[in-house]
């Protein structure tokens, strides 16, 4: 068995395979460089066309010109894919999790090899900057992927014997087909934040991306066959909400993780009803940070800044909403809106545009209300002009809790400020939103961090930063913004179900 | 042992198979090969010849302080100080996609300088490169708690590493025991003095090259040539060695602990020998059964401290099984570890051969009747033939001592109560097998065996991921799996006061 395993890891490292596909396109990126990208449907380790020929356009938010347009899955694609991870799970279940490891660590290692043809993707795709897209998006997708490759072969179970005659264990089993939907934000990270863990624990999955941004993942798929992953342990789809009901209400599939919006989470939820499979919802949110007297305001600032507008304010955990001690408020609005335009003043790779031009106009429709409500307008407001969709950053202050903006999640780069006189004022108001993914909590007070998270209804805190999420910690919401965590030890025990196995060793009737 | 200022800091080395490499001879401190303090310098012998292959460069206690202090910093300044967890672990993981470039080269040192048939050296090349990636893949993951007591408290554990750990490790599996001390103990974010055994120097300062490779920092892992005791004893007492871990002998452990207690009370773990039981139920698969207690004993030559050298046969196939067993010992092919054809190899050193030929004249004279073997194989090296004693009785030096060679001894049982009470008739505790085709006789023959592993239909069956250890004086602590990270890490309580 030793030797086996070591020969197999050989093979696979020393002599990886090499398939490419033919259903191609060839893209020039905004550097000049041209590279070939998949544009068909990643099928048991082969791009197809789409049964009805139909395709999809991704867009460059920069320019609003077309990138490329690629096939999307119709419900006999969708059909085509859950059969193939379906076929794939048998063996793949029994492989050994230090097989399954060593597979994923060799995409790790294939992701790194590939960063810079990857970052340059994403960034097109998304509008981000490429340096912002390599070091931040695929240096997580390289850590993510090895940090799953080391759980898969540690989480199989417990023992239990509760008297002699009883001796009992439990088995972690994977679920069978996870279907993975991804939105547009953090496409490919998403993609391997929900792909690591569910591969790492024996799943086989169908991965759905987002139509705003589908070829960083398509481009992943060459990657998957070249790492050695067995046909249909990973499938990959481009499509709409359509693609995703196809999918959500298919019943060959075990298990649903969906990323996006609340909306769409209930309609995910309502599918799962129907086929009564275990979902995981990661939605939106409203997050507050919440400014004590105490804190150091020049960092509170450039931490809150980053905290809403990194991504163009595009994330669900940004900390969009700012609650500042009375005693600090004034001051506080004013080094904000100082270090704004510092930051705007570095030009346009600092602040990327929105995803789309439908996503511009919701924002901008906020924007209108909360001058309409009377929150008072302290820096920018108005779209950018020139090609592609960019929204300058938007500050409000003296925004009332009753206001849109306020209550209602804008995804963009606009963020609302307002003054709380006690700390129980300012977690009653944090606690008040109907989502709950996260806070941040700005203190120099031991007590007052502790005693602060501690009262916070969200599934994280951040005590003096934001949004610095780590791949070891659990990230998730409660109430509106979701159930399930991703990342950390967390995650891979989501993709596991246990069965309990009972040895009667003695017990006659 | 002799000094000798003209012992090079490395060789080319070229071995039967016709591998030929440069073999480290210094000793590896502080990221860089040197010679020792004292300038001494061992031989090194090939077994399977009985000829010198070439000298090391040997730590004396001068050299261990160098490399404490060298492991000490690397520990609280430098870059393995500030290292993530993850970071780490990749470390590991290069240095496991390293040993698998050189696979062919660490096999054929390993077959050279212990004497084991390539077949099974290759195999632990291949275990040496999972137990690595299995470490590197925890470092990242060692959590501690949040434990509530009262609302006035906020209260986290974490598992922090110790410091600088001693390590020493013996020669039956050279490199296979230096991937396991090192990965959990790298894992943890300690850093390493590790002593290889006199008898096998060449592997773990071939590996150190690859540690170098690989990026670790320098300090973290320090590879030392030399003996127990010298080298070994001033790592046992070392005062600022916080954490000291033996495989070896139950003789030495003692005096391992004894140091420990003495100097500064460092942690212990100890891997010593065994007497395990191979217990055969007359419901088992014979065939199989005999080929699990033909490999039981007979592989690495019988030098496994969890080597199956006590067999227990149930009366009633008792004679089917002593015939069977015959024929299968005799059959195992013995001689040169470089043919492919090799099952059992040299007996790795004039003094073991001599220790195991004594322990056979000895069964003799205590009244054992040797069925097969009981002698030298061919006239160059240290074979000795499988050789299998039978007409035992419990309390014979035979059936009590660890021989730790290809020497079993043979008995007979009347039924589960009478097999365990004799399996359980040992100051040891280490391993165990029990062949059976029954769940209930398996699960409670499973059950009241006071060995820390059991194997089931299976003898040998190690694996990274599975604790491993002894009860009694078979040792202290568990290596592998995620009970050996216990071995390398402190828990500090962290009690917050919010009142």
């Amino acid at each position: 068995m030793i030797i086996r395993q070591c020969q197999l890891a050989r093979q696979l490292i020393l002599q990886p395979r090499r398939y490419y596909s033919s259903v191609e396109t060839t893209v020039t990126l905004p550097s000049g460089r041209k590279y070939r990208q998949p544009i068909g449907l990643f099928i048991a380790n082969k791009f197809g066309v789409s049964r009805d020929g139909k395709k999809l356009t991704t867009y460059d938010p920069r320019s609003g010109r077309p990138i490329a347009s690629v096939f999307a899955a119709g419900s006999a694609d969708v059909n085509n894919a859950v059969q193939s991870a379906r076929l794939a799970f048998g063996p793949w279940r029994t492989t050994p999790g230090t097989e399954r490891g060593i597979l994923l660590h060799n995409l790790s290692r294939l992701i790194e090899d590939h960063k810079d043809i990857l970052g340059s993707i994403e960034a097109f795709d998304t509008g981000k900057s490429a340096d912002t897209a390599m070091t931040e998006d695929i240096r997580e997708c390289i850590n993510v992927t090895r940090y799953y490759a080391g759980w898969a072969d540690k989480v199989r179970g417990y023992s239990i014997q509760p008297f002699t005659e009883k001796f009992a264990y439990t088995l972690h089993e994977p679920f069978g087909v996870c279907a993975l939907i991804v939105p547009w934000n953090y496409p490919l990270m998403l993609a391997l934040w929900k792909l690591a863990p569910a591969i790492a624990a024996g799943n086989t999955v169908v991965l759905k991306t987002s139509e705003l941004t589908p070829l960083s993942s398509l481009y992943l798929g060459n990657l998957i066959t070249e790492a050695g992953f067995p046909q249909g342990v990973v499938n990959i789809l481009s499509g709409d909400g359509d693609t995703g009901a196809a999918l959500a209400f298919h019943c060959g599939i075990n298990k649903i993780s969906f990323t996006g919006s609340a909306a769409t989470g209930r309609k995910i939820m309502q599918a799962a009803a129907s086929n009564l499979v275990p979902v995981t919802l990661e939605l939106g949110g409203k997050s507050a940070a919440i400014i004590f007297e105490d804190a150091d305001l020049e960092q509170a600032v450039r931490w809150c800044y980053s905290g809403i507008m990194s991504n163009s304010g595009q994330m669900c955990s940004a900390t969009s909403r700012i609650l500042i001690q009375e005693t600090i408020y004034k001051k506080f609005v004013e080094m904000f809106r100082s270090y704004t335009i510092q930051r705007m003043s570095i030009g346009p790779l600092d602040h990327g545009p929105q995803i789309s031009d439908a996503q511009l106009k919701k924002v901008v429709q906020y924007v209108r209300s909360g001058i309409e409500e009377g929150a008072n307008l302290v820096y920018g407001g108005e779209e950018m002009d020139g090609p592609g969709y960019f929204m300058q950053p938007t500050i409000f202050s003296d925004a009332r809790d009753h206001m849109k903006i306020v209550q209602e999640e804008v995804f963009g780069p606009v963020v609302v400020l307002d003054s709380f006189a006690t700390s129980s004022d300012a977690i009653w108001r944090a606690n008040s939103s109907a989502y709950g993914l996260a806070s941040a909590v700005f203190t120099k007070s031991i007590t007052e961090a502790v005693n602060t998270a501690q009262k916070l209804d969200v599934g994280m805190v951040w005590v003096n930063s934001s949004q610095d999420s780590d791949f070891r910690v659990p990230f998730g919401g409660f109430k509106m913004s979701g159930f399930g965590q991703e990342l950390g030890e967390y995650a891979i025990k989501n993709y596991l179900r246990p069965k309990a196995v009972h040895l009667n060793l003695g017990i006659s009737l | 042992m002799s000094a000798s200022a003209s012992v090079p800091l490395s060789q080319k080395f070229k071995l039967p198979n016709g591998v030929e490499y440069e073999q480290p001879l210094g000793l590896f401190i502080n990221g860089e090969f040197v010679t020792g303090k004292e300038g001494k310098a061992f031989e090194v012998i090939n077994p399977s010849t009985g000829k010198v292959a070439g000298m090391v460069h040997e730590a004396t206690a001068a050299d261990v302080d160098i490399a404490v202090d060298a492991a000490e910093t690397a520990f609280y300044d430098g870059p393995w100080s500030k290292m993530s967890s993850a970071d780490r672990g990749h470390l590991l993981l290069k240095l496991a996609d390293l040993f698998e470039e050189n696979l062919t080269i660490l096999a054929s040192i390993e077959a050279f300088d212990n004497g084991k048939a390539i077949q099974l050296a290759k195999g632990d090349i291949g275990a040496c490169i999972g137990c690595l990636r299995y470490y590197g893949g925890w470092a990242d993951k060692i959590h501690g708690k949040v434990i509530e007591t009262s609302p006035e408290s906020f209260n986290y554990t974490k598992q922090e590493p110790i410091g600088v750990c001693g390590q020493i490790i013996p020669w039956n599996f050279p490199l296979l025991m230096w991937a396991w001390k090192i990965g959990p103990a790298i894992a943890c974010g300690n850093t390493v003095v590790l002593k290889t055994a006199e008898q096998t120097p060449l592997g773990g300062l071939y590996a150190a090259k690859l540690c170098k490779e690989a990026g670790f920092p320098p300090g973290v892992i320090n590879i030392l040539s030399g003996f127990g005791r010298t080298a070994g004893a001033a790592i046992a007492s070392h005062m600022k060695i916080h954490k000291v871990a033996f495989t070896g002998s139950t003789l030495v452990g003692r005096q391992i602990m004894k140091a420990a207690a003495e100097s500064n009370l460092k942690k212990v773990t100890l891997e010593l020998g065994g007497k395990s039981p191979n217990i055969v139920f007359e419901d088992a698969d014979i065939d199989r059964a005999v080929e699990w207690i033909n490999f039981g004993i007979y592989y690495n030559a019988g030098q496994c401290c969890c080597a199956g050298s006590r067999i227990y046969v149930q009366e009633t196939i008792y004679d089917k099984v002593i015939e069977a067993f015959k024929r299968r010992a005799q059959a195992n092919v013995v001689g040169n570890p470089f043919d492919e054809a090799t099952f059992q190899g040299a007996q790795v050193s004039e003094a073991q051969y001599n220790r195991i030929m004594s322990y056979v004249e000895l069964g003799k004279k205590e009244g054992a009747k040797v069925e097969v073997g009981g002698e030298r194989h061919g006239s160059e090296g240290y074979f000795i033939k499988p050789t299998v004693f039978s007409n035992v009785t419990e309390d014979m030096r035979i059936m009590q001592e660890e021989i730790f060679g290809p020497v079993c001894a043979i008995a007979k049982f009347k039924d589960l109560e009478d097999v365990i009470q004799k399996g359980n008739s040992t100051a040891y505790g280490l391993a165990s097998a029990v062949h059976t085709r029954s769940l209930n006789t398996a699960m409670e023959v499973a059950n009241r065996l006071r060995a820390g592993t059991v194997w089931v239909n299976c003898y040998n069956s190690l694996h990274w991921a599975l604790p491993f250890g002894g009860y009694g004086e078979s040792g202290i602590g568990r290596e592998l799996g995620k009970e050996a990270l216990r071995n390398y890490t402190q828990v500090k309580t962290v009690n917050i006061n919010l009142s």
